[in-house]
């Protein structure tokens, strides 16, 4: 029979044994990529932050936010801004390239109502492919030259694929494939990093200040934000793609923005689609 | 005390040169110092807009002689370049502190 002394010397050895396992499994778990509980803690903070909005909602940005702000805009999307841009969009989508083939050859599905399965990760090049990177890659290998990845054809096109995937959740995959999770966690240390002179970053707007105002504007929650690209924006009195929306942002907090589908941006756009799986395509949108 | 004032002379002529206006030479010194920073924060993907409208007004008023302008600009731009630098350096970690978990 053991003594008391050693059976309280062996209880504790055990206790502290058990703790040291307990910490130890937490050190690992903070250090390692895990998407999935990154985008379930991101959807969480939004539910709870603002109750009141319904999940689906969140991908109205600013007007889901205010109630004023949300009476105006559904009645300005019975005449939308983007309407020009959607038609063009189509347009362009169903005319041939000089060589004959069209863009329905270049994508699953023939293009139509794949919007929520962009960005990706192609494990060929190993890095993220973005529905815009795709189209301009679409228009090269047909002898094409490449649109400007800020506007007009190439907000178009985009507006017209979103629009065909309008209401479907997005569905981003994360392959088993370590280069494809370190991209999305250098697009989270991009959304969180703080940058430009204002020494802002993109989560100190729409993670730590959305509904709230920045001067004239109403700041839209990141969740969700990119569901609703590419916007008509009245502040651009224009139609914008994502790479317009970051390049803009950069510049707000005067930081020199980098090139358009620089990786920074794809690995940034791939992040935020994924914590966003699940919430509805609303895009083409509109914005003050 | 007849030596008194050539000595005051020489004095003021010795103090003279710190009081001069800036030379093209100053302010290539200037520009160069506040270029290398400027290029080390364009490195690591960190550039504001401000160190790049700073380098192009000093540039700007070198072009038009006023090189006492245009170190100031140099100047301005060099401690922009810096603070950016080391916003890019301490934000490889600190952005840890802002994310949702």
């Amino acid at each position: 029979m053991m003594k008391r002394p050693a059976a309280i010397l062996l209880g504790s050895a055990f206790v502290a044994l058990a703790a040291f396992a307990f910490a130890a499994t937490r050190v690992v778990a903070a250090d390692k990529i895990d998407p999935a509980a990154d985008a379930k803690a991101f959807q969480n903070f939004f539910f709870q932050k603002f109750p009141n909005v319904k999940r689906e909602d969140f991908v109205n940005g600013p007007y889901s936010m205010n109630e004023d702000m949300k009476r105006q805009w559904q009645e300005k999307e019975e005449f939308p801004p983007y309407e020009f841009a959607l038609d063009a969009g189509k347009e362009m989508f169903a005319t041939p390239f000089k060589n004959g083939r069209t863009y329905a050859d270049c994508f699953p599905n023939g293009g139509i109502g794949i919007r929520q399965n962009y960005p990706y990760f192609d494990e060929k090049e190993g890095k993220v492919v973005t529905l815009e990177l795709a189209l301009n890659r679409c228009r090269e290998a047909n002898g094409e030259a490449p649109y400007s990845y800020v506007k007009d054809e190439m907000a178009s096109l985009t507006a017209y694929m979103a629009f065909t995937s309008r209401g479907k959740p997005m569905d981003i995959r994360i392959p088993d494939d370590p280069r494809a999770l370190e991209a999305f966690e250098n697009g989270k240390r991009y959304f969180y990093a703080r940058r430009g002179q204002m020494n802002f970053s993109c989560a100190s707007c729409h993670v730590q200040s959305p509904g709230e105002r920045i001067r004239a504007e109403i700041l839209a929650p990141a969740l969700g934000i990119l569901n609703a690209l590419p916007i008509y924006r009245s502040e651009w009195s224009g139609m914008g793609t994502t790479s317009r929306r970051f390049i803009t942002c950069n510049s707000q907090t005067r930081a020199v923005p980098l090139e358009p589908q620089a990786d920074e941006y794809r690995d940034v756009e791939y992040f935020l689609s994924y914590v966003a799986n699940g919430l509805p395509i609303s895009g083409p949108g509109a914005r003050p | 005390m007849k030596w008194s004032l050539p000595l005051a002379m020489l004095l003021l002529l010795s103090l003279a040169p710190a009081a001069r206006a800036a030379t093209e030479a100053d302010f290539k010194a200037a520009y160069a110092a506040a270029e290398a920073a400027s290029r080390e924060a364009t490195g690591l993907r960190n550039q504001w807009t401000t160190t790049v409208a700073s380098l192009a007004a000093a540039k700007k008023a070198a072009d038009g002689g006023d090189f006492d302008g245009a170190i100031a600009a140099a100047k301005e731009a060099q401690a922009l370049a810096k603070a950016s630098i080391f916003q890019a350096n301490s934000e490889k970690e600190a952005w840890k502190a802002m994310e949702i978990r």
